[in-house]
């Protein structure tokens, strides 16, 4: 076991943690000693130690300014920094894979003149250096890196991380110092997606998507009701997202969200590459498509050439009818 | 207002893209080369607003000999002039490495705005932006989709996982477009007649003033310990919907356990 400290930058909103920040601790633990870093307005990380530490965070960093969320990403650039150098030589520093996070990382990187591994899926201790996994190139190769220089700084997608770090009862909360930036560029205002009733769509079990097949916005609905008996996300094609049918946080693909659940069902997706390299790991993947040549089928572990509009609300009917 | 975009030759996404060597490179010779898309939306954000603002649009890319292609291609769009980074020497580089050459190339102009994709399509860090603003000491406000300047300042809506917000910022600063900014114009045969007398520049490492022994696969901060192609997905059972399609899913998932 590594007893070298390996910093979480932590994701908060609403006084709570976010999910992928547990996935990051859990991930921190396999390297060495959990610590989150907060980035918060006064009185954040108190208020938010105690779930840390039950996450498996020993050290809670905090960086805490009026200013906070105000303006944008160097602020946690600068408080990963001074929590670098509190930490004397930590074994990592991990971030979460989204814009924001691949940013971080990245800035981070060139102060710290260290290698930065992006949207990594595991990580493991071999020796004394932390090598992680990727799955790159829409998850056609499984690649393994280390860093050579520096502090790695790791950014690590959602939802690939499983298991929990050992609880921590009181983790210590060590307040850190940093410049503010004057010349950050200024958030003026926020409109947040609306999350609604559906599991998120990188993290859900069952993920039904829809193409250009489906038509319009308004036949959008016969995916919805779908993905709701199954109790999935619904996704959407880029097709289908440019033609307005559907939001664009919802595109799944190559410039899209990847996602890789149990059960992805395509409807009227032609399956072009970019939307493939998004989905290809799904571990079962059903298509419907009125084009028996689509090139879904090529991926598919059942297609059914047909209708979108008579297939799905009759599969949509028969599962609401076995459950009775 | 004079800008600089950063385009990158990618290969295709349409083709069967892989990685090659010992090293897992990628294998330039497996797709046709292509300007990334995002990159032509850059392009066309930025001429856009020299369109609007006066100034002038430098494209910049750094790979091997045959990314002149792209660069022409941004040319023939509208772009005024270019810069290559072209040096074997930097091979291979890494994303702090690749960061280190286009600041240092970004250094021998002198632009308002830096314009660049959000993530590109092959190694898809969505980190250069960044940093390239940290090395040139440059606010960043990265994956817009609408984008305005107004003298000194400019505004920007930034689209990013959990939801949108209206930035504000100082010039100069470096942007990154997200892939719904808009279309990319199509270049016309006059903007490629005229692309082909366009200047471009070439800078090695030692026009750049890079350290030697900081550059390419050799010296890179990141390093292959090993990697494979995951064998893929094969296609399973196809049926022709006879009216009893959804009810055939229905049983398929019964009897794979998914429900
Ligand atoms: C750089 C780049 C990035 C890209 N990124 C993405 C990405 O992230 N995600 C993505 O999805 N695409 C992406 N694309 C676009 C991709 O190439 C395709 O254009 C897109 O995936 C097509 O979407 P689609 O399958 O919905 O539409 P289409 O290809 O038009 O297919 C529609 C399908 O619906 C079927 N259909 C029509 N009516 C019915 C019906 N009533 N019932 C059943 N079937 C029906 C048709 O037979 C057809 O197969 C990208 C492209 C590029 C160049
Ligand atoms: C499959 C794969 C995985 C990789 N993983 C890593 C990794 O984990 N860590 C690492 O350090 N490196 C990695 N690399 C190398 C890295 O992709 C290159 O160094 C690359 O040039 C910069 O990263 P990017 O294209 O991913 O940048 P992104 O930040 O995704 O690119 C955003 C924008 O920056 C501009 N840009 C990027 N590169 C250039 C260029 N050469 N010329 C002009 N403009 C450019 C473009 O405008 C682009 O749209 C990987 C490469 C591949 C192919």
């Amino acid at each position: 076991m590594n007893d070298r400290q390996v910093l979480v930058l932590a994701e908060h909103a609403d006084g709570a943690v976010r999910r992928v920040t547990g996935e990051l601790l859990a991930a921190a633990s396999r390297l060495g000693v959990p610590a989150a870093v907060v980035v918060g307005t006064p009185g954040t990380a108190q208020a938010l130690a105690a779930e840390l530490g039950a996450l498996g965070a020993a050290t809670v960093y905090a960086v805490e300014t009026p200013e906070a969320g105000a303006t944008l990403i160097t602020g946690e650039v600068s408080a990963l920094q001074a929590a670098v150098t509190a930490a004397g030589e930590p074994a990592a520093v991990l971030v979460a894979a989204t814009f924001d996070g691949r940013e971080i990382a990245g800035r981070l990187a060139v102060r710290l003149d260290s290698g930065v591994l992006t949207d990594v899926v595991g990580v493991a201790l071999e020796g004394d250096e932390v090598v992680t996994t990727q799955a790159v190139l829409g998850g056609s190769y499984q690649t393994r890196y280390r860093v050579t220089r520096g502090v790695p700084v790791v950014s690590v997608r959602g939802n690939a991380i499983e298991g929990a770090a050992t609880p921590v009862a009181e983790p210590a909360v060590v307040p850190l110092q940093v410049a503010a930036d004057p010349t950050a560029p200024r958030v003026l205002e926020t409109v947040p997606e609306e999350a609604g009733d559906r599991p998120e769509l990188g993290a859900a079990k069952v993920v039904v998507s829809g193409g250009r097949g489906v038509g319009s916005a308004d036949n959008f609905h016969v995916v919805e009701e779908l993905a709701d008996v199954l109790g999935g996300a619904v996704g959407a094609s880029r097709a289908a997202v440019d033609s307005g049918y559907y939001p664009h946080q919802f595109q799944v693909g190559q410039t899209g969200t990847t996602v890789s659940p149990q059960l992805y069902i395509a409807l009227g997706i032609s399956g072009a590459i970019q939307h493939r390299a998004g989905m290809q790991t799904s571990k079962t993947i059903v298509a419907v498509n009125k084009d028996a040549d689509a090139p879904i089928y090529e991926i598919a572990d059942l297609g059914v050439v047909g209708d979108l509009f008579t297939v799905a609300p009759q599969l949509a009917a028969a599962l609401k009818a076995r459950r009775g | 207002m004079d800008i600089a975009v950063l385009v990158k030759q990618v290969p295709d996404t349409y083709a069967d893209r892989r990685l090659t060597g010992p090293d897992l490179v990628l294998d330039r010779a497996a797709a046709d080369a292509v300007i990334d898309e995002i990159d032509s939306k850059g392009v066309e954000i930025a001429l856009q607003l020299t369109e609007k603002h006066g100034g002038e649009v430098t494209v910049v890319t750094m790979g091997p000999e045959r990314a002149t292609e792209t660069l022409r291609k941004a040319l023939a769009m509208g772009a005024h002039r270019a810069v290559h980074v072209l040096d074997d020497a930097l091979a291979g580089s890494d994303a702090l490495q690749t960061s280190e050459a286009l600041a240092a190339a970004l250094r021998t102009l002198q632009v308002d705005l830096v314009v660049t994709g959000n993530e590109s399509t092959d190694g898809r860090a969505a980190a250069m932006p960044g940093m390239i603003a940290e090395r040139l000491g440059l606010s960043a406000v990265t994956s817009v989709r609408t984008l305005e300047v107004d003298g000194g300042t400019f505004r920007a809506e930034r689209v990013v996982e959990g939801g949108a917000s209206q930035v504000t910022a100082q010039l100069p600063a470096v942007v990154s477009v997200n892939e719904k900014v808009g279309e990319p114009r199509y270049p016309n045969f006059k903007g490629i007649m005229a692309a082909k007398k366009k200047p471009v520049t070439t800078l090695s490492v030692a026009d750049l003033g890079l350290d030697p022994a900081r550059v390419g696969l050799a010296n890179a901060s990141t390093q292959l310990v090993e990697g494979a192609e995951r064998p893929a997905k094969s296609g399973g059972r196809k049926i022709t919907d006879d009216g009893q399609g959804g009810q055939a899913i229905a049983d398929f998932l019964v009897e794979q356990r998914l429900v």
